[in-house]
């Protein structure tokens, strides 16, 4: 199953277009990671999980997670953030029932499908909104433990497993805003690539939570 | 080309693309009700309706009109009758007015969902739209008194 | 359109007199007239230079002071209507041309600010509503063969009660207009006023729901092509070289132009025009200005506050009584440059040709622009047309002593060849200059053994806004510019010992007035000051105010007022705090009470603001309140959240994001009450701005226990976590 989890990875990042260096790299990290295990199937079930691998991996990931491009649309209230001091947003916008505004003031009176040229204008993407209010999915404040813990909730990650988590890490297109986010903008701590294997390894070691 | 209706009329605008709406309405349509303020959607100030969604026309490009329904202040009302104008008259909202057109268009669409508004939903409704000359007590107060409107009319 | 030297030729003098009041009226009928009265189905005839009558019975007013916002195409129609007997549903209103007739009655000069508008044409506009009703009469009673005096005008008719004869206005206005006008006018009886002082409905309202409203941004003529000008990014900093080949090929850009202020981008229409701009590539002759930092001015000013100015004001013996006092205080408080950046960014409109110019633009100062415009064009003044627009918004930016923006225009209109619009973008707005000056303040006060103060001393540090204008003469007395110690040199407590004393360094950034002028910092410094002396002599801040303002009875009547309305010292809920202000500026009187609480975070929340104000007799009540609410928000925008910082003389600031504004849900509940009064009418646009930020700098203090001295106040300065 593992083996299948990292070919979809593998396919879906070729989907999405990274870069083959960053692919290829990435690819042998990944490889050297799991070198040792047997299998990883077993690994996952077999509840023998390395623990400290999987904590290490996520700590190295969480950065990303708790960085302005990816916290200011996971806030703990329910107005997003911006910048990267993540001040809320200056026109005090709402989460609203779908995650996407309320009233006039909804993401897409201003955001757009791409993001507009020049310093501080709107970011845009096809789906750009906060989490819903039933599945807010907060990253501010989150300690990398209570992140994780989140993360792998099905209550509130929208039942989705461990494989699903790491496609939507890998191939959403909203998330991968985050490493295209116009002019201006500081990128996340991690690349892509270098934040989904983190991921990967977390999952292939047991997916444990920091403490 | 690109086509859409703008206030009930069809119009093609040969804009580029990604020449954003605003000066669509205003350099090429000549309707000038819509205004520029920021040119970043910071002030609301150019905002229209799009299929009745408020959306800032100055960042928003062209094509994403296309074979879509614009509304401008122009098209709100023919006749000074839509509760709101009724209201921001009654109250005398305006000063310098200059960003009028674009608290109409967000109150509109507030309106249009919410037929009485809380103060609350009014601070979440209108705070993408800036007024310089402050009038923000008196846009608050006209929203409530259009949605008093709104609902003598309903009730006729 | 009317060809200016045509409009000189024919104005003509009607009358000359010398009305009582001591106003010399010159009534000219410039025959322009009858060519604007746009909104009129007749030709109008025009009785006097501010009243034409169609036969439609339309009446339109002619406004010699422009409309930014402050209401005054409804007071001033209201002040005629009141005199001429008019129906009040028949006003109409137009601006004015360019003419010497319609120059500020104190200024001398077509313009509009300072919060003199009402306070200035209070008496004319009145005369020329009665002097229009009396040639209204005249004309009635000589058609009927009966005495003037048994006629009497009512609602837009002539009517001879005892005959029960009645002739509209405007079936009278053209045998009016040949009546020789009355050399005086008797003005009503206050108390039979049906007009002035009730609470009308603004003229402008309708077209500003609609769209329909005309801005200069609004304008379009034909031919007209669009331009927006590279500036300096450094204050007088001038174009060394510049490649303009990218810039040339976006589509839609016509032509790229030196002119004096950079680099003018010609397009059709707005957004090629900006594209184009930002693909130049200029070389810019930076100068001196290039090493302006406000941090460096900071250390510069505070040194400067430290050291003894020119004198403005002293009174007793300041020094003695400071060294001789049981108690002293000192304080240091600050505020920032301010864009005024009025929604909508400057603009005009320029149709040049060899022996005349027509501009259209939303200014507030017509004899001026004017003037620069002739000069830039080669023509006379006379040779020149002013047409004011709508302003949206002004707060003193479009009355620029050097005609900045439109002195531009005409320069890019003489280098394009074709009719432009020169369209500033709202980053040229925020980085244009022309600010509220950055100052610095420095105080001491000396407090008697039961607290009461009885020194005080304030030495004020901070560009001179009149100085290298036309109006230094009148603006700087021994050195004094009366602008940057207004409401400081002019306090109106009783404090035995008092000297305010300024400096006035000079650098690159051109400055000016900006909604209350110096009041917008000596507001805030005094007021706050003196809320510390409160505390430090253990006095409740508001009984201070009172004990000092003893021999004010219209402030304590005010301040009386608003304290009462607010509620002073009555339970609020937890974490909330009150803090007063009071202040005198543009001979109005106002007392404000914020009710705040501060965040863990540190931002501020300001949940109330009441008001009181007297000005005078009021001609819209409505409009007072309205100026006052906006007044208060403005300035709570400044007590905020705005400043204008530089950094290698470059701002650092460039649009509403990082220049912001308050917002709807940041915008407190705003209560305001007159103070009803029989005085002559004074300012109300200004006034309301100068008491916000002390009385949410006091009540921030009341809250927290912690002093605001510099603005705009930023959480960081109050987090408590």
């Amino acid at each position: 199953m593992a083996n299948r989890i990292k070919w979809q990875i593998l396919a879906a990042l070729a989907l999405v277009g990274i870069a083959c260096a960053s692919l290829a790299a990435w690819s042998q990290r990944s490889a050297f990671a799991n070198g040792g295990r047997s299998s990883l199937v077993a690994t996952v079930a077999a509840a023998s999980p390395d623990d400290a691998a999987a904590q290490s991996a996520f700590e190295r990931a969480y950065p990303v997670f708790v960085s302005p491009r990816c916290q200011n649309c996971h806030p703990s209230g329910d107005a997003p953030l911006q910048g990267d001091d993540s001040h809320v947003h200056t026109q005090d916008v709402k989460r609203g029932t779908d995650g996407h505004g309320v009233y006039g003031m909804r993401c897409q009176t201003c955001h757009q499908d791409a993001n507009l040229p020049g310093a501080n204008m709107p970011p845009g993407n096809p789906k750009w909104g906060l989490p819903s209010p039933q599945m807010k999915m907060i990253f501010v404040g989150r300690t990398a433990g209570e992140l994780c813990r989140q993360l792998k909730d099905p209550k509130q990650n929208g039942g989705r497993n461990l494989a699903q988590i790491l496609t939507h890490v890998a191939t959403d297109d909203l998330v991968g805003w985050g490493w295209n986010p116009g002019d201006g903008r500081t990128l996340p701590p991690l690349n892509r690539p270098d934040f989904v294997a983190a991921m990967q390894e977390w999952v292939n070691d047991g997916a444990a939570c920091p403490k | 080309m690109i086509s859409f209706t703008v206030n009930g009329k069809a119009v093609s605008v040969a804009d580029p693309p990604s020449t954003p709406l605003l000066w669509v309405i205003r350099d090429s349509l000549k309707l000038t009700g819509t205004k520029y303020g920021c040119g970043m959607a910071q002030c609301g100030a150019c905002t229209v309706h799009i299929d009745g969604e408020a959306v800032r026309s100055c960042v928003a490009p062209v094509s994403r009109a296309e074979g879509k329904k614009i509304t401008t202040i122009e098209g709100i009302s023919p006749d000074l009758t839509h509760p709101l104008q009724q209201a921001w008259i009654e109250i005398d909202v305006p000063q310098c007015g200059y960003c009028q057109s674009g608290q109409i268009m967000s109150a509109a669409v507030l309106l249009a969902e919410n037929s009485s508004p809380t103060d609350t939903d009014i601070d979440e409704a209108m705070s993408g739209n800036i007024c310089r000359c402050g009038t923000y007590p008196r846009i608050r107060q006209a929203i409530h008194r259009a949605s008093e409107i709104k609902a003598q009319r309903g009730a006729k | 359109m009317s060809v200016p030297t045509k409009m000189e030729r024919r104005d003509f003098l009607k009358t000359g007199a010398a009305i009582s009041g001591g106003l010399l009226l010159n009534l000219y009928v410039p025959d322009w007239a009858p060519a604007r009265a746009a909104q009129s189905t007749s030709q109008p005839v025009a009785l006097n230079a501010f009243v034409h009558i169609g036969s439609d019975d339309l009446v339109t007013v002619i406004s010699n002071h422009s409309e930014m916002g402050q209401g005054i195409y409804t007071s001033l129609p209201m002040l005629i209507a009141e005199e001429l007997e008019a129906d009040w549903s028949k006003i109409r209103v137009q601006p004015a041309p360019v003419a010497a007739v319609y120059n500020h009655t104190v200024y001398g000069m077509q313009m509009t600010g300072g919060s003199t508008t009402t306070s200035s044409e209070y008496d004319r506009f009145r005369k020329m509503g009665a002097m229009a009703r009396v040639m209204l009469i005249s004309a009635a009673a000589q058609s009927w063969g009966v005495e003037p005096q048994s006629c009497r005008a009512e609602k837009g008719f002539v009517v001879h009660a005892a005959s029960g004869r009645r002739a509209s206005f405007g079936s009278l206005a053209d045998a009016a207009s040949k009546v020789e006008p009355p050399k005086d006018v008797a003005l009503k009886d206050p108390r039979d006023f049906t007009i002035i002082g009730k609470p009308l409905h603004r003229l402008d309202t309708p077209s500003k729901t609609n769209g329909t409203a005309q801005f200069g941004l609004d304008i379009y003529i034909p031919g007209m092509l669009t331009a927006v000008v590279a500036r300096s990014p450094v204050f007088g900093g001038k174009v060394s070289s510049f490649i303009a080949d990218k810039a040339k090929a976006v589509p839609g850009v016509v032509n790229v132009l030196e002119v004096p202020s950079g680099i003018a981008v010609i397009a059709k229409g707005f957004w090629p025009a900006k594209l184009g701009r930002e693909k130049l590539e200029i070389v810019w002759d930076e100068g001196p200005g290039a090493s302006i930092s406000t941090v460096g001015m900071r250390e510069q000013y505070a040194a400067l506050s430290r050291t003894s100015g020119a004198v403005a004001r002293k009174v007793g013996d300041p020094a003695n009584a400071l060294a001789g006092a049981a108690k002293t205080i000192t304080a240091e408080y600050e505020v920032p440059y301010l864009s005024h950046s009025p929604m909508e960014p400057l603009n005009v409109v320029v149709d040049l040709h060899d022996d005349h110019c027509e501009i259209w633009t939303g200014t507030q100062f017509q004899t001026g622009d004017r003037a620069a415009a002739a000069t830039v064009a080669g023509l006379k003044p006379e040779q020149v047309e002013i047409h004011t627009t709508l302003l949206g918004g002004g707060f003193g930016r479009r009355a620029n002593p050097a005609s900045d923006f439109v002195t531009e225009a005409v320069h890019v209109a003489k280098a394009a060849k074709v009719p432009v619009k020169v369209v500033w973008s709202r980053e040229d707005d925020i980085r244009g200059g022309w600010y509220r000056p950055m100052w610095y303040d420095h105080f001491a006060a000396g407090l008697d053994a039961s607290g009461n103060p009885v020194a005080w001393t304030h030495t004020i540090v901070g560009q001179s806004i009149f100085d290298g204008t036309m109006f230094a003469g009148f603006g700087i007395k021994n050195g004094v510019d009366a602008a940057s110690v207004e409401g400081a040199a002019d306090i109106i407590y009783s404090i035995p010992n008092i000297q305010v004393d300024l400096h006035s360094p000079k650098n690159e950034v051109p400055v000016q007035w900006w909604r209350s002028v110096g009041h917008s910092h000596t507001g805030f410094s005094v007021e706050a000051f003196l809320d510390e002396v409160a505390h430090a002599g253990g006095k409740d801040p508001y009984l201070l105010r009172r004990a000092l303002l003893a021999n004010q009875p219209r402030m304590l009547a005010v301040l009386d007022l608003a304290v009462e309305k607010a509620h002073w010292g009555g339970p609020l809920p937890p974490g909330h705090a009150r803090g007063v202000a009071t202040h005198f500026s543009f001979d109005s009187y106002v007392a404000q009470v914020a009710e705040v609480s501060v965040e863990k975070d540190g931002r501020v929340r300001v949940h109330r603001i009441v008001a009181a104000v007297d000005c005078g007799r009021t001609v819209n009540p409505d409009t007072v309140k309205a100026q006052l609410e906006g007044g208060i928000v403005f300035g709570l925008t400044a007590a905020l959240k705005t400043e204008i910082t530089l950094d290698k003389g470059r701002v650092q600031q460039r649009n509403f994001n990082d220049y912001p504004m308050v917002r709807m849900f940041e915008s407190p509940k705003i209560e305001v009450y007159i103070v009803p009064s029989t005085e002559k009418p004074t300012g109300v646009g200004e006034p309301g701005v100068p008491p916000v930020a002390p009385a949410v700098a006091n009540a921030i203090f009341a809250a927290t226990g912690k002093r605001v001295r510099r603005l705009p106040i930023k959480p960081e300065d109050l987090r408590s976590v």
